[in-house]
């Protein structure tokens, strides 16, 4: 077809937002299956494609509907939201891909095709949201890929997952309507939505009552979509009462979109000379961020189930993100972007550990794992690597982010706070520590004991390592997750997108 | 072969053993198994010499493997302090996989596939930090050295073992993460590279004040040097094995530790930025107040593993004492100091290994009159001790020798009182080894009659090793004019 | 300007924004205080009326008139030789998008009320929690 890959950056959004309702119609659920998990692929297929075409500084517009901005919705594509397109559809490729049998255990056969529609939608949100430079159009797509989340995470079949779900529901909302009240002052202060238009007109001072306001707005609703501390409340419940393979899409790719988003307005839209020169938000994030690593952390010291402890975890690795963005210089928040690559990396392969571990054991609180790394050698060698990269063992991706993020506080002339950093990747040694101790040195309680206990099947097993073995690569080859990083920290310094 | 390979070659090795362990394990051949980690080792020692050549002649082999990070490469290159811990690693491998061997069966450990497995990683994390031409690559090994010996500290499994395992874990990762990494990143930081150049790469004009800071960030970074107050984790992991005890806690990772120190005072410093100073000063007061210390506690010390722990603390701190003086004499006491130092204490837990497989008696004590039963094993325990205290002809003597000698060239007003501690160290070492081999050969065995009393020593396979290491102790007197050679810069 | 003035300005002049500020909160605070899990929603839905108003005030232009093209006047502008002031367009169908997503949000989290319902016995928050710490 004539001009198809003009079009690749709106079918991005297009296709998964269609295959939706389609899922519902076909209902069969091994051909929803098959058929979201091609649209996927597909999506997929057109981030690489898109990363590749604008890798080295170059800029996608597509016009919808042929409306040039500001009056149309424009769609932008940079190498800053192009590596973000490729992580959530790789991630979503992952996710669908483990365990051919389909969704979660708790959804019957007969509506399986429902949980692929609110999947696709999700991925369908989350990549809007990172794609469109419409303000108004991010609140749509922001309350898709919400919307969608909630219903996901109150799949769980425990029935707290429903508690969770409602509480994540209601947190969410909260911060989506801040959002929307944020856009609706920056409309009033400048007159037009298109993010670039925004970002030119409006010349933000502290005198102006108004643009502080709707970067106070903007900021606290996207941090409770983040989970940024203290407004991380919902996350930990949301993440261990999911399914595990939600969970693990979510923490992979729902929290690192917010984080594009945050950084996309504090430096593209306000710009880093106002956010960081006259209002010093470094001084309110660093310290959260702080707090952040070791108050979340130490909390997942004391959990005692599996998920649990991942979800603190991922509050405290979003406080290494937004410390890496309040650093606001190169080095910093490049080490900020690449890691929410290789948090997401680590952080979904793991979570596919738990899912492996559920659909064996049956439990994943630490008492049920007592001995289990003997019977299952190769899944929890793949939770202990994963592990070793949260606490930034040299080879893992964590390294990575940490020598960045280290080096970025040190140039800022942050000391005491890259010792922190590393101070806090020790809590990452403990809690880490109690889950090896569990699977390899504990015996099983009596009626923990499972005779019967094998490896996770191979169709849950490949996605898994899958991941954790791009947590290693990565780990050792940083060309395109540094390189890209660091090439889209230039852009957000430079206030362009 | 072209150095190059040979390097490569060198480091994968270990790691060819770790995998044919496995293999062999699984299969259910463990003969095989015991028989070819030797052997890989003997070619692994090879290879290491093989690149000796080279460098004697001045040359640096290296190794680009990938760019990890931009500006940091994962590469290796030759060098001579480098050098001679890997052919003490590699070639102390080879006794200790026979003497492991021999310990194992006759201990009747429980997975052994397993431990053999770490033990070959272990050797490859240790080859790697030899041959590390930066510090990212050097941490990268450092660090893994860390956690593929875990395994072998927690072998048994018990709660102690898991106790041991904790502590070992918590100080050696807690050391490297805040102190080390920090310094890293702060060399980083500040001179925008991490390789290992001659002469250093830090400026001539930082501050001292600067210096001192980051030396003691590295020196104690390195915890698996074992400087007070790090220490306890070298003694907490005596749970281990034996095996594991005589070349990793004696050899490989805490020369490992020193080894560290050693290569960031002459290749990230330079040893004309420290000569003199207040950094220099420091960290030779922090040497020797470990060095007597722990030769003080040693003494108290009644379980044998225990008391030549903190003595190889006490040791260790010899190392980063020459190393801490800054002068060419002073590195080349403390790469004298790595190589005799390995050879006398891998003996010394030999031997104490073999007393357990043969008696079961694990304490100080309970040794009266074994050296009749077990003469061999206790004439080498015997000339590995004179070796460490630094008594010609034996290996050690040379070590604390240029030690002294270094320590008079430091040029500070003190530098007698560094004098006054070496000898007192040495005659600590004397009140700490001693009493083991005169309760051996003159103390009436327990309840016995003192008569003539049958010889029962250990496994062939364990007093073979232990012999062949004394009398490298020995023979490292005569070879000393060559690594002399080798380590001076 | 003396501060009483500025005050009464403050207040007569942005009431459109005080009468928001009080409804999100009034909103905000049923969010927070009601244990009902469906008062909640409703207070949701009030927090999220109140920014949909503020959408609207935003629109609104001192005499304007709806912005719909009179049928006699051809091209929207020149009518009887002066032109037609409109309201902002805009932001209206904004809001049209916006109560979509609140009636969506609604819908939900009534159907996870009634899931709750379903699984505790109750649509209590604090006794589905008291229920939940005492089973585990």
């Amino acid at each position: 077809m004539p001009g198809l890959t003009d079009h690749f950056v709106v079918l991005e959004v297009v296709l998964p937002l269609l295959a939706a309702p389609a899922c519902v119609l076909i209902r069969n659920p091994r051909v929803t299956r098959l058929f979201s998990l091609g649209i996927v692929a597909a999506c997929f297929a057109i981030a690489v494609a898109l990363l590749i075409q604008v890798r080295g500084g170059g800029v996608i517009s597509y016009h919808l509907g042929g409306w040039p901005p500001p009056l149309g919705i424009e769609y932008r594509v940079s190498t800053v939201n192009a590596y973000l397109l490729v992580l959530v559809t790789a991630m979503a490729l992952v996710v669908m891909s483990f365990d051919s049998r389909g969704g979660p255990p708790r959804v019957s056969e007969s509506r399986r095709h429902l949980y692929y529609a609110v999947f696709l939608l999700c991925v369908c949100g989350l990549l809007g949201i990172t794609i469109t430079g419409d303000a108004f159009n991010i609140f749509v797509f922001l309350e898709i890929s919400s919307l969608s989340s909630y219903i996901l995470v109150s799949l769980g079949g425990h029935r707290r997952a429903v508690m969770s779900a409602f509480h994540y529901l209601v947190m969410g909302t909260i911060g989506g309507v801040f959002f929307m009240l944020g856009v609706g002052l920056l409309y009033q202060a400048t007159g037009t939505l298109n993010l670039r238009e925004i970002a030119e007109r409006l010349e933000p001072s502290l005198d102006d009552r108004g643009a502080v306001l709707a970067l106070a707005l903007l900021v606290v609703g996207i941090s409770i979509k983040l989970a940024v501390f203290p407004l991380h409340h919902w996350l930990p419940n949301a993440y261990s009462f999911a399914p595990p393979k939600v969970s693990a899409f979510l923490a992979a790719t729902a929290t690192k979109v917010s984080f594009y988003l945050l950084a996309t307005i504090l430096f593209v839209i306000f710009g880093a000379p106002f956010v960081f020169g006259e209002l010093r938000l470094h001084v309110v994030l660093m310290p959260l961020s702080i707090l952040a690593m070791f108050l979340a952390s130490g909390a997942a010291i004391f959990q005692t189930d599996l998920r649990r402890l991942l979800a603190y975890s991922s509050v405290a690795q979003v406080g290494y993100m937004t410390l890496g963005l309040s650093t606001a210089n190169a080095t910093g928040l490049a080490g900020g972007l690449v890691h929410l690559f290789n948090h997401a990396v680590m952080k979904g392969g793991l979570f596919l550990v738990v899912a492996c571990l559920l659909h064996r054991v049956g439990a994943v609180h630490l008492d049920a794992l007592a001995g289990v790394g003997r019977r299952m050698p190769v899944t929890c060698a793949a939770l202990v690597i994963g592990g070793l990269s949260l606490i930034g063992v040299p080879g893992t991706v964590g390294f990575v982010s940490k020598w960045y993020l280290v080096s970025g506080v040190l140039e800022r002339g942050w000391t005491a706070a890259a010792v922190l950093i590393l101070l806090s990747s020790l809590l990452a040694v403990v809690y880490v520590g109690r889950v090896v101790e569990a699977l390899y040195f504990r015996q099983p309680a009596e009626d923990h004991v499972r005779p019967g206990l094998r490896e996770a099947p191979f169709a849950m097993l490949a996605p898994t390592w899958i991941l954790i073995a791009a947590a290693i690569v990565f780990g050792l080859t940083t060309n395109w997750t540094y390189g890209v990083a660091a090439e889209a920290a230039g852009l957000l310094l430079q206030g362009g997108i | 072969m072209s150095a190059e390979t040979t390097i490569l070659v060198a480091i994968l090795l270990p790691l060819a053993a770790a995998v044919s362990c496995q293999v062999f394990g699984r299969l259910g051949h463990p003969n095989l198994r015991d028989l070819a980690t030797p052997l890989i080792g003997v070619a692994t020692f090879y290879a290491v010499w093989q690149l000796g050549d080279g460098v004697l002649r001045g040359g640096r082999p290296e190794l680009v493997l990938f760019e990890v990070l931009p500006g940091v490469e994962l590469a290796f290159q030759v060098e001579p302090l480098g050098l001679l811990y890997g052919l003490v690693a590699s070639g102390l491998w080879i006794a200790t996989s026979i003497y492991a061997v021999g310990y194992m069966r006759g201990h009747h450990e429980k997975n052994q596939t397993r431990f053999f497995t770490f033990f070959a990683l272990s050797i490859f994390a240790a080859l790697g930090i030899a041959f590390a031409r930066n510090l990212f690559t050097l941490f990268l090994f450092y660090e893994a050295l860390t956690l593929l010996t875990f395994p072998l500290v927690t072998h048994h499994g018990t709660s102690e073992a898991r106790r041991a395992g904790r502590i070992y874990l918590g100080i050696l990762l807690f050391t490297s993460i805040t102190f080390l990494l920090f310094a890293i990143l702060f060399t980083w930081r500040l001179t925008g590279t991490v390789e290992f150049t001659p002469g250093g790469i830090l400026a001539a004009d930082t501050s001292s004040g600067l210096v001192t800071v980051l030396l003691l960030l590295y020196a104690f970074g390195a915890g698996k040097a074992a400087l007070m107050p790090l220490h306890r984790w070298l003694p907490n992991a005596m749970v281990a094995p034996t095996p594991v005890s005589a070349l990793l806690h004696a050899v490989a990772v805490v020369k490992a530790g020193v080894f560290t120190i050693l290569k960031v005072v002459v290749y990230v410093f330079g040893l004309d930025l420290l000569r003199g100073g207040a950094a220099s000063l420091t960290l030779m007061t922090v040497a020797s107040f470990t060095m007597l210390m722990a030769a003080v506690v040693a003494i108290r010390q009644d379980n044998l593993k225990a008391r030549l722990a903190y003595s190889t603390i006490s040791q260790l701190a010899y190392i980063v004492l020459g190393a801490a003086m800054a002068t060419a004499t002073g590195v080349l006491a403390g790469g004298l100091q790595i190589a005799m130092h390995a050879a006398g204490k891998i003996t010394l837990f030999f031997c104490a290994g073999a007393i357990l497989v043969a008696t079961h008696k694990k304490k100080v004590s309970e040794l009266d009159g074994l050296g009749r039963t077990m003469p061999w094993t206790f004439a080498a325990f015997f000339v590995a001790s004179l070796s460490i205290i630094g008594i010609p002809p034996l290996g050690g003597s040379w070590a604390k020798w240029y030690l002294m000698v270094g320590a008079l060239e430091t040029g500070f007003p003190a530098q007698a009182a560094f004098l006054g501690v070496l000898m007192l160290s040495s005659l600590l070492a004397v009140f700490y080894l001693m009493p083991v081999v005169v309760r051996g050969f003159f103390a009436a065995p327990p309840g016995g009659d003192g008569g003539p009393s049958k010889i029962a020593e250990a496994p062939f396979l364990c007093v073979l090793p232990l012999v062949l290491t004394a009398l490298l102790s020995l023979a490292l007197f005569f070879a000393a004019p060559d690594l002399v050679e080798l380590l001076t810069f | 300007m003396t501060s009483a003035a500025s005050f009464t300005e403050a207040v007569s002049g942005l009431w459109v924004y005080w009468l928001i500020i009080v409804l999100m909160m009034v909103g905000l605070y049923i969010v927070i205080a009601r244990d009902n899990l469906v008062k909640k929603v409703m207070g949701l839905n009030i927090f999220q009326a109140a920014a949909i108003l503020f959408y609207v005030s935003m629109a609104k232009v001192e005499g304007g008139t709806a912005p719909i093209v009179p049928q006699d006047a051809g091209h929207g502008a020149g009518h009887e030789g002066h032109e037609i002031l409109y309201s902002n367009p805009l932001p209206h169908v904004l809001m049209l998008t916006a109560i979509v997503v609140g009636v969506a949000t609604t819908a939900l989290a009534l159907a996870l009320a009634v899931r709750i319902h379903r699984e505790y016995g109750t649509s209590e928050e604090d006794e589905a929690v008291a229920w939940d710490m005492e089973h585990g």
